[in-house]
């Protein structure tokens, strides 16, 4: 299990960086390397060349932008490409601005993988067995991509084309992503079953509400392992049984490790749990800031 | 096609345990066989090369890091800790290495470094941990041999001797 | 004697290297000599396919490819099939594969070409350009597959039934018509694998300059190895040296020799003229080296009113994978000890041993007893069911008592032996499992916990096992100038602590400093008669070797010190090193009685100066007296009649989830009975680490095949060993200690022990748990949840296993 040569660039700047992405048709961007990797020794990936981003300034980043900033985006988290799970995870101003981010985070793999892999990296593998695509989505979040054409913003709704496949030509780097912050009335959680702690999860549900005066004005919940792309349900109209709407749209399949009438079932279990979770975290987080 | 011999070779300066190794690798060696085979570093094992058991757990900066999920290119600028680095520098045993031998920690050996680096970034983080947090602080790392009992009780016997350092 | 070691705690002196990370593993070896090349092997990547072409054109012209076999390149032995290694006479359609594959292939991970180049990345470069032309043929990919027979693995075995054996005490089948009450039982074990954390590994440096080939190999019996190295290559066996590192676990499946490679490497370093090393990779030890356990069995039972089982009929299917090179030890192994510590008056056995298009099958520490240990629990736990009664109380029915050892069963086990237990005392360790796990406060616990929603269950399982199979082991003595005293055997050790444990058995025999005390394991250049470390057999064998050989030590000390002394041997004893007459301050250190013993021409040092020729023996007589030799040695050997028969029961306490079907371990607790114990905290670490590896075969770990036979689980991402967290929080212990007669420690194998009766006492539980019966293991979350929903309908959820009338 080595990986098949292939050329290597560390180059020392975006632009650098862009240009050897845009010249060679096969080169892939090594951030984390945690999915990458296994990839390359298993000999199921062979990039000609892998463009480095490692040594790039400015993109480690893990930061709370206000309201109103010059995008239009909103406050919420800005996470750069060289920002590490960890890093992340032990931002106490970004775990706060949206607490959903912690909650998912520390069900990604062990804390060894989450110190090297980057939380961007995972957002454009794709991988709908994977919890932060899902998060992602569900907050409607979004990644900005830079290529030598220059920048553009893809919304979380456009960036998941397939299985492992994400919406980013093949010259582009994603440099930041953003996930909004948790807003007043609204409240989240996660949950997720897996066979061993720290493995993909068999499923994984969040919910994201939104609630004026205690009662629910929105409900969406996103699910983790039960399709080929992350998946998000409204269920705003179906609080009386959301998994329900929810199974309507999801494609539970049979691997080695679960059935799919066991996937299903699981989503029923788990999807009232984390709503009613969410809602429970939305009604306390107003009053908390009530009182504050 | 591109051939082997003529792979570019990369001179890379790894900062390992304090010492500074010089090597010329190609793009694709992997950290852990360059540790292994360039820096005649063998202490650091590599049991899965995916990523999954632990076993090539080193500290990169200070952080545990899978050295078979990294390129040996993509560490030069970082500070590396293997298990050599650990012992003390009179010889003697770390307290973590202490713990594991006073604690029957391990059997055949294999996966043992890859523990003792986590456990001593672990320790680093949080000196004081419960039976809980001590469990948690390994749940990354696959041992074949001793069932975890008496990591657990080594990674706790550690914490102890530590504070008798202080 | 000061200070008794014998059964104390006493840390491991082979953790002051791995600590420090200088263990030496296979793959640290000659890391710096640049002349090292490297292998890698081209694996079939079809199950079933006959090779038309084999095309390496395109590899010797990639620089820094050395060379590059297939079987056409093999000549002599090398061309013949691997040796079958454990010929048994109901084998008669055995067969083994070739180092590299000639004409076919059967199964996913089979050996066809081996490549060498000047490191691993190249060679796997070379690898992946080798073009080969396939047939495809038809797999035959499990059980039910290969009794079917509508295809075949090999041609020449057109059932697929490579052995067919039987063995009957009594007349089963007449007492269970006649027995007051019948059940009947299909029970079903799948594939697992021992997965060390460091897989195989063959390293090999041939020496021109004295025609000698050193060989260095992750293996469980270095001089099995270096027999057949010895054969295969034509080389005289005094060429060939083997001598194995530290490993990095075994569990049986290093057991199994000579894997392709580890002749392979040894052609590749003398043919090549420089030192080659292969390190398998974890992929390729999924899907090239052996698994074990894949077994159905059907059950037949007549039982009294007290749950006395007057009648056992089993029939069993054992999948052997696509080649039988250990012969037929896991299923002989089920079929004898299934039978656990009862004595059911008459006991037929058969079982079929099948062909599959699937990696080989061989002992998986256990070795075919966690399958034995199931059905036989299983069938405890219906009986129990069946008559409403406790199942400890079926099971105290059954047991053979203590004043019936030894016990004959009236049948022959693994060794060719009569399968004879030499002692125990199973009642007692019932007592103490029932007592350690709250075997009788258990029904209030459970309602306790059903008021809270929660559904829990426990099962126990009882196990007897059979350790310290010959036929022998040995060991030499060594006690130096110095002082010090070199012991070597020839066995390896994976981890088990033997230079530890050894040491302390010589330092108590001997009477020396447990710190003066250097054992030597697995270098047979330092002792070329030996087995191996298997079947729970290192303490057993190489222990009673290394204190026979101690005493033989100890016993020419006490003569030559008595001659220094002018004492008689009777009058003396030592201890630390000193011999002295009791009771006087006249002594002399073990050291100088070696200097005594070794008369000299030459003074190299202070020590030796004291025994040259003018200093030391009497001139009227030879300097060695006729009958005696130069050195203060003791060499033995220690060869028992049959095995001895350790034993234990498990219990178990786990939680069901109602909503998710997720099964969490509660309490775990086992008691021991493995003889007197050398070493307790070596032994507990072995009872834990077993008892993970249960967990893991009867919880999460399978090998999961495809219909054409690829194994689709060739990862730890899918094989899913555990992690600390599916473990039980604690395991806990207590030991009995009856002591084996069969040797003079009287101690009984430990090793495999805690894996024994997982698979057992997890469906046991789980089965108390859920109220169904449970007939497959091992059980993941979403087998129980279908299993739920096919017992949903049924009217008692409390109903018994499988049952019939008579």
């Amino acid at each position: 299990m080595k990986p098949a040569p292939f050329a290597y660039l560390r180059p020392a700047t975006l632009e650098e960086a862009l240009a050897a992405l845009a010249g060679q048709q096969g080169a892939k961007v090594l951030a984390g390397g945690q999915s990458l990797v296994p990839l390359l020794s298993m000999r199921l990936a062979a990039p000609s060349m892998l463009v480095d981003i490692n040594a790039l300034p400015d993109l480690g980043h893990v930061t709370v932008s206000p309201g109103g900033a010059g995008d239009g985006a909103g406050e919420g988290v800005r996470i750069g490409a060289l920002a590490r799970h960890a890093d992340v995870l032990a931002s106490a101003e970004a775990t706060a601005s949206q607490p959903l981010l912690a909650m998912a985070l520390s069900h990604v793999a062990h804390p060894t993988i989450r110190n090297r892999g980057t939380t961007v990296g995972s957002l454009v593998h794709a991988d709908a067995a994977a919890e932060m695509p899902m998060v992602l989505r569900l907050l409607d979040g979004s990644v900005d991509v830079a290529s030598v054409r220059g920048r553009r913003t893809i919304p979380a709704a456009e960036l998941f084309a397939g299985p492992l496949e994400s919406t980013l030509a093949h010259d582009e780097i994603a440099v930041e992503a953003f996930f909004p912050a948790l807003g007043p009335g609204a409240g989240v959680a996660f949950q997720e079953i897996a066979r061993r702690h720290g493995d993909y999860a068999l499923v994984g549900v969040a919910a994201h509400v939104e609630t004026a005066g205690g009662e629910v004005t929105r409900a969406r919940v996103g699910f983790v392992s039960v399709s080929d792309v992350p998946v998000v349900v409204d269920v705003t109209d179906a609080l009386d049984d959301p998994a329900g709407a929810a199974l309507a749209e999801l494609e539970p399949a049979d691997d080695i490790h679960a059935t799919a009438a066991y996937r299903a079932h699981l989503v029923k279990v788990l999807t009232p749990r984390v709503l009613a979770d969410a809602i429970h975290h939305a009604r306390q987080t107003t009053t908390q800031g009530r009182s504050a | 096609m591109s051939i082997p011999g003529a792979e570019q070779l990369h001179d890379v300066r790894l900062h390992v345990n304090g010492s500074v190794h010089e090597v010329q690798v190609p793009a694709r060696r992997l950290l852990s066989d360059a540790l292994r085979h360039d820096c005649g570093l063998t202490g650091t094992h590599v049991g899965c090369e995916h990523g999954v058991c632990g076993a090539c757990t080193i500290l990169v900066d200070g952080r545990p890091v899978r050295s078979c999920l990294m390129l040996a290119v993509s560490a030069v600028d970082a500070e590396i800790t293997t298990v050599e680095g650990l012992t003390e520098d009179d010889g003697s045993l770390s307290p973590v290495q202490q713990a594991f031998s006073d604690c029957h920690g391990l059997q055949c050996g294999f996966c043992t470094p890859g523990f003792l680096t986590t456990i001593t970034a672990g320790l680093a983080d949080n000196p004081d941990p419960s039976e809980e947090e001590a469990r948690e602080m390994i749940a990354g790392n696959l041992c074949r041999c001793t069932g975890y009992q008496n990591i657990v009780k080594s990674v706790l016997r550690a914490a102890e001797l530590g504070k008798g350092d202080e | 004697m000061t200070t008794k070691l014998f059964g104390a705690k006493v840390p491991r002196v082979e953790d002051q290297r791995f600590l420090r990370g200088q263990g030496r593993y296979v793959d640290d070896l000659l890391t710096d000599d640049p002349r090292l090349l490297h292998a890698a092997v081209l694996r079939s990547p079809h199950a079933h396919a006959r090779i038309v072409d084999i095309d390496v054109s395109d590899v010797l012209d990639l620089d820094g490819v050395v060379a590059v076999w297939t079987w056409e390149d093999l000549t002599g032995p090398m061309a013949e099939p691997l040796p079958l290694l454990i010929p048994h006479p109901t084998l008669t359609h055995g067969r083994t594969q070739y180092a590299l594959a000639r004409e076919e292939v059967n199964y996913v991970g089979e050996a066809i070409a081996f490549v060498v180049a000047v490191d691993r990345y190249v060679a796997e470069d070379a690898v992946a350009r080798i073009r080969v032309d396939y047939e495809h043929l038809q797999p035959v990919v499990g059980i039910a597959a290969a009794r079917a027979a509508e295809r075949t693995v090999h041609d020449d075995v057109p059932d697929n039934v490579g052995a067919r054996m039987e063995q009957e005490n009594g007349d089963a089948r007449a007492a269970i018509a006649a027995a007051p009450h019948t059940l009947t039982l299909d029970l079903d074990i799948e594939r697992s694998a021992c997965t060390p954390m460091e897989g195989r590994g063959t390293v090999a440096r041939w020496d021109p300059d004295t025609s000698r080939l050193t060989v260095w190999s992750s293996t469980q019996t270095s001089t099995g190895v270096r027999g057949c190295v010895a054969a295969k290559l034509g080389l005289d066996l005094a060429k060939v040296d083997v001598i194995t590192p530290d490993v990095g676990g075994g569990f049986g499946v290093k057991v199994v020799h000579p894997w392709p490679e580890e002749l392979l490497v040894p052609l590749a370093a003398k043919t090549l003229g420089r030192p080659v090393k292969y390190t398998e990779d974890r992929r390729e030890h999924f899907i090239s080296s052996a698994h074990e356990r894949a077994q159905e069995h059907h059950v037949e039972v007549g039982f009294d009113d007290e749950g006395r089982v007057l009648g056992l009929d089993v029939e069993f299917w054992h999948d052997h994978g696509a080649y039988t090179p250990y012969g037929l030890i896991v299923p002989i192994i089920t079929s004898t000890q299934l039978l656990g510590p009862y004595k059911p008056q008459n006991y037929r056995v058969v079982f079929e041993s099948l062909y599959t298009n699937t990696v080989i099958v061989t002992p998986y520490r256990g070795a075919g007893r966690p399958q034995g240990c199931f059905v036989m629990e299983r069938t405890m736990d219906a009986i129990a069911a069946y008559l409403g009664k406790d199942r400890t109380e079926v099971r105290s029915a059954n047991f053979i008592q203590p004043d019936e050892f030894p016990y004959e069963h009236g049948l022959i086990f693994q060794d060719g032996r009569e399968l004879t237990y030499d002692s125990g005392d199973y009642p007692a360790s019932l007592a103490k499992l029932k007592e350690l796990v709250g075997w009788d406060e258990f029904e209030d616990f459970r309602a306790e916990m059903a008021a809270q929603g929660r559904r829990v269950g426990i099962g126990l399982a009882c196990y007897v096992e059979g350790t310290g199979v010959g036929p022998y082991e040995g060991a030499h003595v060594h006690i130096e100038t110095s002082g010090k005293v070199k012991v070597a055997t020839g066995l390896t050790t994976q981890g088990q602590g033997h230079q530890t444990a050894f040491a302390q058995i010589v330092a108590d025999t001997l009477g020396v400093r447990f710190e003066d005390v250097e054992v030597t394991t697995g270098d047979t250049r330092k002792m070329p008669y030996a087995v191996g470390t298997f079947a729970s057999r290192a303490a057993v064998m190489s222990g009673s070797a290394i204190h026979l050989a101690a005493l033989r030590a100890k016993e020419k000390a006490l003569r030559i010190a008595a001659e220094a002394l002018e004492a008689s041997e009777e009058d003396l004893e030592i201890a630390d090193g000193v011999v002295s007459v009791k009771g006087t301050d006249a002594s002399i250190d073990l050291g100088t009685v070696a200097v005594l013993s070794n008369p000299l021409r030459y003074a190299f040092d202070e020590a030796s100066k004291a025994a040259t020729q003018f200093s030391v023996g009497d001139p009227g007589k030879p300097p060695v007296a006729e009958g005696d030799e130069p050195g203060l040695e003791g060499k033995d050997f220690y060869s028992p009649p049959r095995s001895t028969f350790a034993n234990g029961m498990h219990a178990v306490i786990v939680e069901t989830d109602p909503d998710t079907a997720e099964i969490t371990i509660l309490k775990y607790a086992v008691v021991h009975d493995c003889g007197h114990l050398i070493n307790p905290m070596i032994v507990e670490g072995q009872i834990h680490g077993g008892v993970a590896q249960g967990v893991g075969g009867a919880l999460y770990e399978r090998m999961a095949y495809d219909e054409s036979g690829q194994l689709l689980n060739a990862s730890f991402m899918d094989f899913l060993m555990p992690y600390v967290t599916e473990v039980p929080t604690s395991i806990d212990i207590d030991h009995l200690e009856t002591p084996s007669p069969l040797n003079p420690l009287g101690i009984k194998g430990a090793g495999e022990a805690g894996v024994i009766p997982s698979a057992a006492v997890f469906a046991a539980a789980i089965e108390d748990a859920e109220g169904f019966p449970i007939t497959a293991m091992p059980i993941s979350p979403s087998e129980l949840f279908e299993l739920r929903l096919a017992h949903a309908d049924e009217p008692d959820p409390t109903e018994a296993p499988t049952r019939s009338t008579p």
